[in-house]
């Protein structure tokens, strides 16, 4: 691919989500997609910052937006939460006039709608990419048994997000089963896992966990695939039934690059089991 | 010179609050050709009406200005008082001081007076070169084409063919009755549909004024008001009914299954069928689509209908054809098709076989229908306890599906309902609904009754997702009024799926010459005051082509397209208004823009001399090609561009 992207890695990259990042920049390399990661981005609001103000939750994203903006290259965003913020934000800035007015004195810019922000599933499940992503298999993952889960931040609201079918997205799917693996359908695609709720009550976000992972173990699935940081953290830290994979961690596996064993060790449920005695 | 006469009107205070009247009429005296001028205070009244007939009798006057509202309000009536005392209509003109003056210009009364003269000299200016015209008479040709053989369709056949004219109607399936003719029962009496519709088609088909074609459709719609010209194409049914003894043979030999559409899926039917497989006076027809001698594979392999056929009625090599029929008017009642239940995967449609569709439930409830009217699970055949019927299902969801509301589905979901618990006592109804809009003569009291005396749970809030778990389904919602998350365990789900204009209406309303709104419903003229007429003259409207209906509203609809079509044939020829568009034609190169730009179609190009020809019937003056013709050489009949530059310059004089 010729496309140079800017890159936002978000916070989650340096903390608890790690091996996402690192299995990010190894799989965008080995398909040849050049990246550049935005030299002074700041947090994206993250969860917090709307609930006290929607001007600072869409200026601190604005902000990248403008960082993005001054490289002239679209911002490749992996995490699906970052990936709202910043959508939010560049909606914000495209439809309301007055928002923008008021952002770009803050920030000092001028908005021009050039660039465009990308999850990188969406990057990953596009078509022309397809036959690369065949060709890079060394080990298809052929009897694994996967449920794709999206949680919220890719999907809602769908205008913003851009997300293929806010009600049985399929971007995921697709691309696990073009690495060979057995996706299972399955009807909590799309439901929230309590994850914002995870601090304040835990009882509750418990019980959502446990009612999907429910459904994915009744389903017959080795493992949920999932694309959010969040997600992830929140899925794998509340039951001990059944590991929760970032797709660019499938897609590693089966590209058979990265330092594997060192992210399977970030999980709690630990995912190596099902990648030994293929 | 002409003499001409103006009439300034006070409009009670609404002109003559901001203009000054007695100075109008002084500035009018002023201008060339003015031999009257004089005020009134309401000019459309009678009196006002008399000033001026007794003025253009006592002065000879051969051209009038009436100085008041918009032509929209009173041009007719004045014209029609000048021509009552032998002045052409078409030499008075309206001098618009009211919109465009007075009302625009409350405070400033020395600027609204000289603005109104002004508009009035502009106006005189116009209406001393205008024409003397006549109307345009038009050739009526008293047959109608119904297209579409649903409800709708059959209503205002009737009406029609019971006051005498010939009706044609073409339907596209092999019988007449449309999706009325799947449905069990009416609300909000329980009437059973067949009581009404067999009447109906019985009348149709014996009516000695209507002549069906089935398995056709328009090919081709040529000519205007009064004159059209229907191309009609017949698919073959392969099966020569006039020979077929009905016996069912083919049926039997028949080695294909496909889901029956009539039923909604419920059952499969052969390549060879009847439309209603449960209704044994229906004689058969074959497919093409689905049957093996016209399969690529197999083609030819397979005749063992026309094997086994007695009477030798099953002729696998007819073809198509097409007839003309000459009609002065069409109705286009298309009907509606229901939302494709695969286009919600989150309710498990068409996945999950125990989410059936609303019109499925009625075949079920549908005593002649594939379960004899008995309610039961398509996966087993069990009798469901549990039943949630799942209101706007597609409808009212501008993000995803369609914005509109479908309106019937209210009122059927209740009635289902209903009949699902008067049917199986010890089960549970649930509904999911957004609102409940029974918002007709009986129909609030019929849902209150099923809430109150067969306990139907209504539950507000929207369904989240359906799916399986065991021999169950498991449907999440919540109860938005009282705050609470669902989960109901069901044995069948129901939805009311939004209805959308029927299979193909966008290549059809091409052939047409009709517009649709963004969801491909038909548009009318005007909502309020046209409700029944199309864009184009002469075609019209009539049920759940225009938008979603139920019976009530599509017969009421029907009947009241059978009037206006009616008022439309009681004169013998029709008449139109000469102010429309005239071609130079020495001018005129030919080029054809104006008939790529005209809206209505008016433009043709005669094929012997090469000039663009205006149809008057079909002309309705808009000035389209006025402003499209490069040479400058269509001009519209007393609006020439010489006459508007003159106003013009009147203006700029002045200002």
């Amino acid at each position: 691919m010729s496309e140079t992207f800017s890159y936002y890695p978000g916070c989650t990259s340096h903390s608890t989500a790690v091996e996402y990042i690192d299995s990010c920049g190894e799989v965008l390399s080995a398909l040849g997609i050049e990246t550049k990661e935005l030299p002074d981005w700041c947090c994206c609001g993250a969860a917090s910052a709307h609930n006290l103000s929607r001007t600072l939750a869409l200026g601190l994203s604005a902000f990248n937006i403008r960082e993005a903006q001054r490289e002239k290259a679209d911002l490749l965003i992996p995490c699906a939460g970052c990936y709202n913020n910043l959508s939010r934000a560049d909606n914000a800035l495209r439809h309301d006039p007055e928002m923008r007015a008021h952002l770009e004195k803050a920030l000092g810019f001028s908005y021009t709608g050039e660039i465009r922000m990308l999850s990188i599933v969406d990057l990953l499940a596009r078509e022309e990419l397809r036959p690369a992503i065949r060709a890079r298999i060394q080990k298809p993952l052929t009897g694994l048994k996967v449920v794709c889960y999206y949680g919220c931040m890719l999907v809602r609201p769908a205008g913003i997000t851009g997300i293929d079918d806010p009600e049985n997205p399929v971007r995921l799917d697709t691309i696990m089963a073009d690495l060979g693996a057995q996706v299972i359908d399955w009807s909590c695609k799309t439901d929230c896992c309590g994850g914002d709720l995870g601090m304040s009550h835990g009882k509750k976000t418990k019980e959502l966990v446990n009612g999907i992972v429910d459904y994915a173990v009744a389903a017959g699935a080795d493992c949920l695939v999932t694309s959010c940081a969040l997600c992830q953290m929140n899925v794998d830290s509340r039951q001990n039934r059944i590991p929760i994979v970032f797709f660019t961690e499938m897609m590693a596996e089966a590209f058979q690059i990265g330092n594997r064993k060192r992210w399977w060790k970030k999980h709690i449920n630990n995912p190596a089991h099902l990648f030994k005695d293929r | 010179m002409k003499k001409i006469g103006v009439f300034v009107c006070w409009c009670g205070s609404n002109i003559a609050g901001s203009v000054d009247v007695d100075q109008a009429v002084a500035g009018a005296l002023k201008l060339d050709g003015v031999t009257h001028a004089e005020h009134y205070v309401y000019m459309c009244s009678d009196p006002g009406q008399q000033k001026i007939k007794d003025a253009i009798a006592e002065k000879k006057l051969d051209g009038v200005v009436v100085a008041c509202c918009s032509p929209r309000m009173h041009e007719n009536t004045f014209r029609k008082a000048a021509g009552s005392v032998g002045l052409n209509p078409y030499l008075l003109e309206i001098a618009n001081i009211r919109e465009q003056c007075s009302w625009v210009h409350p405070d400033n009364k020395p600027a609204a007076t000289a603005k109104a003269i002004s508009i009035i000299e502009g106006t005189l200016d116009k209406v001393s070169q205008n024409l003397p015209l006549e109307t345009i008479t038009i050739n009526l040709t008293k047959r109608v084409c119904v297209v579409g053989g649903g409800i709708a369709g059959i209503m205002a056949a009737l009406d029609l063919a019971d006051a005498g004219y010939d009706v044609i109607i073409i339907e596209r399936e092999p019988a007449i009755g449309g999706h009325t003719a799947q449905i069990s029962t009416t609300f909000p009496y329980f009437q059973e549909i067949s009581e009404l519709l067999d009447k109906k088609r019985a009348q149709v088909h014996e009516h000695p004024h209507i002549t069906v074609y089935l398995s056709s459709e328009v090919e081709a719609l040529e000519g205007y008001v009064g004159n059209f010209k229907v191309t009609i194409r017949t698919q073959p049914r392969f099966v020569d009914h006039a020979n077929c003894t009905n016996c069912g043979k083919c049926l039997d030999v028949c080695p294909v299954l496909v889901p029956d559409e009539f039923n909604r899926g419920l059952t499969r039917r052969g390549a060879v069928f009847r439309l209603n497989r449960d209704d044994e006076r229906q004689l058969p027809v074959i497919g093409r689509r689905d049957c093996l001698h016209f399969n690529e594979g197999t083609k030819d392999g397979c005749g063992l209908c026309a094997d086994v056929c007695p009477e030798a009625a099953i002729d696998l090599g007819a073809i198509s054809s097409t007839q003309e029929e000459s009609v002065g008017a069409v109705v286009m009642a298309t009907g509606y098709d229901l939302y494709s239940p695969a286009n919600l995967p989150e309710y498990g449609g068409g996945k999950i076989p125990d989410v059936v569709d609303a019109m499925a439930f009625e075949r079920m409830l549908d005593p002649k229908g594939p379960t004899g009217g008995k309610i039961l699970r398509p996966s087993d055949g069990e009798v469901p306890k549990s039943v949630v019927f799942i209101q706007c299902a597609g409808s009212r969801d501008p993000e995803r599906h369609k914005a509109y509301c479908s309106r019937a589905c209210c009122m059927y979901t209740a009635k289902q309902a209903r009949l699902y618990r008067q049917q199986v006592e010890d089960g549970t109804a649930y509904i999911s609904y957004m609102d409940i809009r029974s918002d007709s003569r009986d129909f609030e009291e019929f849902v209150q009754k099923g809430m109150e005396e067969e306990h139907l749970l209504y539950i507000r809030g929207r369904v989240a997702k359906v799916f399986e778990e065991g021999d169950l389904l498991k449907v999440l919602t919540a109860d938005t009024l009282s705050g609470h998350a669902l989960e109901i365990e069901a044995d069948l789900v129901v939805l009311a799926l939004a209805m959308e204009p029927a299979s193909g209406i966008h290549d059809l309303v091409k052939k047409m010459n009709v517009t649709v709104d963004g969801d491909g419903f038909l548009t009318e003229a005007h909502i309020k005051l046209y409700p029944v007429e199309s864009s184009t003259k002469g075609v019209f409207l009539a049920g759940c082509a225009q938008s979603p209906k139920d019976i009530t509203d599509t017969v009421s609809q029907a009947l009241a397209t059978a009037g206006k079509i009616q008022t439309m044939f009681a004169n013998e020829t029709l008449i139109a208004d000469p102010l429309i568009a005239e071609v130079q034609t020495d001018i005129c190169s030919g080029c054809g823009i104006c008939i790529e730009t005209c809206p209505y179609g008016a433009r043709v190009m005669n094929e012997y001399t090469g000039i663009s020809v205006v149809n008057q019937a079909v002309c309705q003056g808009c000035g389209a090609c006025v402003a499209a013709c490069p040479n400058k050489a269509c001009e519209l009949i007393n609006s020439t561009t010489k006459q508007l530059f003159r106003v013009i310059d009147d203006f700029a004089r002045r200002a």
